[in-house]
């Protein structure tokens, strides 16, 4: 019966090509090998988006009265509802997590080199999509904090030079955070960002499957000094089972996170109650939240918050053009790029954890 | 032309301004041979111009002339002569009739404030203060005893001695003194029992200027002390409710038959403590036993009235307790615990209707309550029961992911075995 459906498939989709394709893709073994494993599971938390946020939309309704209200109603009415929330929450934040991680385990590694530079590309914009998802949807069950925080998110980009009060209109849909802005991000959330993130990871994908999985350069040098040494596994199924091990754990955490600390929904957004103290953003933008709390209202004669923002728009920028500057014979070479690395790494830990403790 | 009509306008706004300003500074300059003199004698003679010019009257182009007559213009004994009309000292009988002058005149006092009340006189010969006054006694308050000399303010300033702030420490000045007060033998505790009431603490603690202080019961110029028959009315212009269940109640007839006044019997006076449900019953804290005795209908009725509140209460704290402990427990139960606001609210209502002294009207109330908590109770072991439901799923869940885990770790190293035994 296998077989009869393997041909029919063969026959329309050349099957055994594909299968003769995968049973000779392999994956590097070596002692750096686990990180290759957070862009699956990456992916996983991806899908698992997808599913419980389709689900989530049988019954939410986008508007600044119903909101709040649905969401509820989700969490305490319907079937399982409060565990499909939950995991679409907890797997929102673990999917930023595993994302920051693996770019950094891409960086240490330095995977990102020549032939690599547009699959490192690709993966920071998938960052910044990452981080617009959360932004987006952390709006949507419309409660306080939440209203909040996209407050000052978005009166932080209406300070950016030239286009910063346009563009904060455009996010909000006037000049006030309002109804219009929570239909706004939920078309971000549910069309525009899935849309754009599904190409650009199969994009991403496809340049991964191009060029075949990076060998770390400390490994490739002892591989060349012993070729003997060199060793590699089958892609299906040897990695693909580990792979599929990591998912299977990554679902254990998700249900005990979502079983034992449910996501909470706070109280629904007034928008005419004053703030309520100690505001803060999600965690993932925590660091540039203290940072620019710390920074001076103004620097010589300009604006500390927009000196801040300038700063952290160029870090980004540097950042995702990273490959370009770890060329042979290039003026800033693998130590500068890997202490930056570490300073980045460390700068943001000690920020986030500063915020979380500042009051 | 336009340009020129609207620098015209300017102009003429600049040359009506630098006028005014000539002409207050005149004003401000102009010769007080009252000040003059007055400021450097001995009190109570001493008026300062910094003092007077604090005072109401002088900010709105009164003089020391106004009252006390003369001529300000003039040097001494022009200006204090009989030809210039001087009055000198103003007795303190005639304080009243020289204030009324002018506010008791409504034509006049409307040119100042329309809205200030010209009855004052006509309220102060009601008062005990006038009617003592009108008798001969010149130690009863007078205007300027509450409102003070020289530097007047109105009560709308917080530095006022009528300021609501302030009423019951310048009452006090007099009727917290225990010599003063001998001659009328009445009680000078008023002010200490009022600084640790209920109302005193709305007032100085919550900031709420519109709770009681001396003058809300006993009026300001015609102060007298309520008598027993309105006491009741007194305390329902702001206890309404409380006001209508107590007439409806057997205690209104029982209360005017023993001469006891209706609110203060149970709540005291002055020194009035937030009402606690100890107040109820038939135990050692309880003001029903004060008149009722085991086996009479009254005592009855106070040991049911504590005992279906006391229940509501303790029904209202266990499900709150446990609803507590299901939100601790990431449980949604926002709609349980706004449900519990409408039990309290009922258990206020109940506890409201307790001056009704009827069991019927009090269950009515009790009953409301009790059922949304017991609701709300079911609501919160309905959560608890979910959160164990949930715990049970993971517990299971966790098992099947482990078990695949396995099965898949043991069919990788089968597959790899298998690789490694074939021969190259």
């Amino acid at each position: 019966m296998l077989e009869r459906v393997r041909a029919w498939l063969d026959e329309r989709v050349a099957w055994n090509q594909i299968a003769e394709f995968l049973s000779h893709k392999t994956v590097p073994l070596h002692r750096y090998s686990y990180w290759y494993f957070l862009g699956g599971i990456t992916l996983f938390l991806f899908g698992v988006q997808v599913v419980t946020g389709m689900l989530l939309l049988l019954y939410y309704r986008p508007t600044s009265n119903e909101a709040f209200e649905s969401v509820q109603y989700i969490m305490t009415q319907v079937q399982f509802g409060w565990l499909v929330r939950s995991i679409h929450s907890w797997s929102a934040n673990l999917m930023v997590f595993t994302a920051i991680a693996h770019m950094f385990s891409v960086l240490f590694l330095r995977a990102y080199r020549k032939p690599r530079e547009l699959t490192w590309i690709s993966g920071m914009v998938l960052l910044f999509l990452v981080m617009g998802f959360g932004f987006s949807g952390y709006l949507l069950p419309w409660n306080t904090l939440a209203f909040f925080a996209t407050k000052v998110g978005t009166d932080m980009v209406g300070q950016m030079p030239l286009v910063g009060h346009k563009l904060m209109i455009f996010l909000r849909g006037g000049e006030e955070v309002s109804g219009a802005t929570l239909t706004r991000f939920f078309g971000f959330h549910v069309a525009l960002l899935p849309g754009i993130t599904t190409l650009l990871v199969a994009v991403h994908l496809a340049l991964v499957q191009r060029q075949g999985i990076s060998v770390p350069p400390a490994i490739e040098a002892e591989w060349k000094a012993s070729p003997a040494a060199r060793r590699d596994m089958p892609f299906f199924p040897n990695f693909f089972l580990r792979e599929m091990i990591a998912w299977y754990v990554a679902l254990g955490v998700l249900g005990a996170l979502a079983a034992l600390a449910p996501w909470e929904l706070g109280t629904k957004a007034d928008p005419f109650a004053s703030a309520p103290a100690g505001i803060k953003p999600e965690w993932y933008f925590l660091f540039m939240f203290q940072t620019l709390k710390l920074i001076p209202a103004k620097m010589w004669f300009l604006d500390g918050e927009l000196v801040g923002l300038a700063a952290f728009g160029s870090a980004g920028l540097l950042w995702t053009l990273l490959p370009f500057f770890d060329r042979e014979g290039a003026r800033f070479g693998r130590k500068w790029i890997v202490g930056a690395g570490i300073f980045a790494l460390a700068y943001m830990s000690v920020m986030t954890v500063y915020a979380y403790w500042a009051k | 032309m336009v340009g020129l009509a609207a620098s015209g306008g300017w102009l003429r706004r600049l040359l009506a301004a630098g006028f005014l300003l000539v002409a207050a500074s005149a004003w401000a300059q102009a010769p007080s041979s009252c000040l003059d003199c007055h400021s450097s004698l001995d009190p109570p003679k001493k008026v300062t111009a910094e003092q007077f010019a604090t005072d109401i009257h002088a900010q709105k182009g009164l003089t020391c002339a106004s009252c006390h007559g003369g001529d300000p213009s003039k040097d001494d004994d022009q200006a204090m002569s009989k030809a210039a009309g001087f009055r000198g000292h103003i007795k303190r009988s005639q304080v009243p009739e020289l204030c009324a002058g002018c506010h008791a005149d409504a034509a006049y006092m409307h040119k100042y404030n329309p809205s200030l009340r010209t009855d004052q006189l006509a309220l102060y010969k009601t008062s005990v203060h006038g009617q003592r006054l009108a008798k001969g006694d010149e130690q009863v308050a007078v205007c300027t005893d509450c409102h003070s000399v020289h530097g007047i303010r109105p009560a709308s300033d917080s530095r006022s001695s009528v300021h609501p702030l302030n009423v019951a420490t310048t009452c006090s000045r007099c009727h917290s003194d225990a010599a003063r007060m001998k001659p009328y033998s009445i009680p000078t505790d008023q002010f200490a029992g009022y600084s640790v009431s209920v109302h005193h603490e709305a007032q100085a603690v919550r900031g709420d200027l519109s709770a009681p202080t001396c003058t809300t019961c006993h009026s300001n110029h015609g102060a007298a002390p309520p008598g027993v028959a309105s006491v009741e009315a007194v305390c329902s212009t702001c206890h309404v409710f409380q006001a209508q269940l107590f007439d409806s109640s057997p205690h209104k007839a029982a209360f005017a038959a023993a001469k006891m006044p209706g609110c203060v019997t149970c709540h005291s006076n002055h020194r009035i403590q937030h009402p606690t449900d100890a107040l109820l019953g038939t135990g050692p804290q309880s003001v029903c036993t004060n008149c009722h005795a085991e086996g009479d209908a009254g005592f009855k009725v106070a040991g049911t009235a504590k005992e279906k509140i006391s229940g509501l209460e303790a029904a209202i704290e266990s499900a709150d307790e446990l609803l507590d402990r299901a939100e601790r427990s990431g449980m949604d139960v926002s709609q349980a615990k706004l449900s519990q606001t409408q039990a309290r609210d009922a258990l206020t209502k109940a506890r409201v209707s307790i001056h009704s002294v009827t069991v019927e009207r009090i269950l009515q109330d009790v009953q409301a309550g009790t059922k949304l908590a017991e609701q709300n109770l079911a609501a919160g072991n309905q959560a608890l029961a979910d959160r164990d439901y949930r715990r049970w799923g993971l517990g299971v869940s966790v098992i099947v992911i482990l078990l695949t885990i396995a099965g898949l770790w043991l069919y990788i190293r089968e597959i790899e075995g298998r690789n490694r035994s074939r021969p190259a």
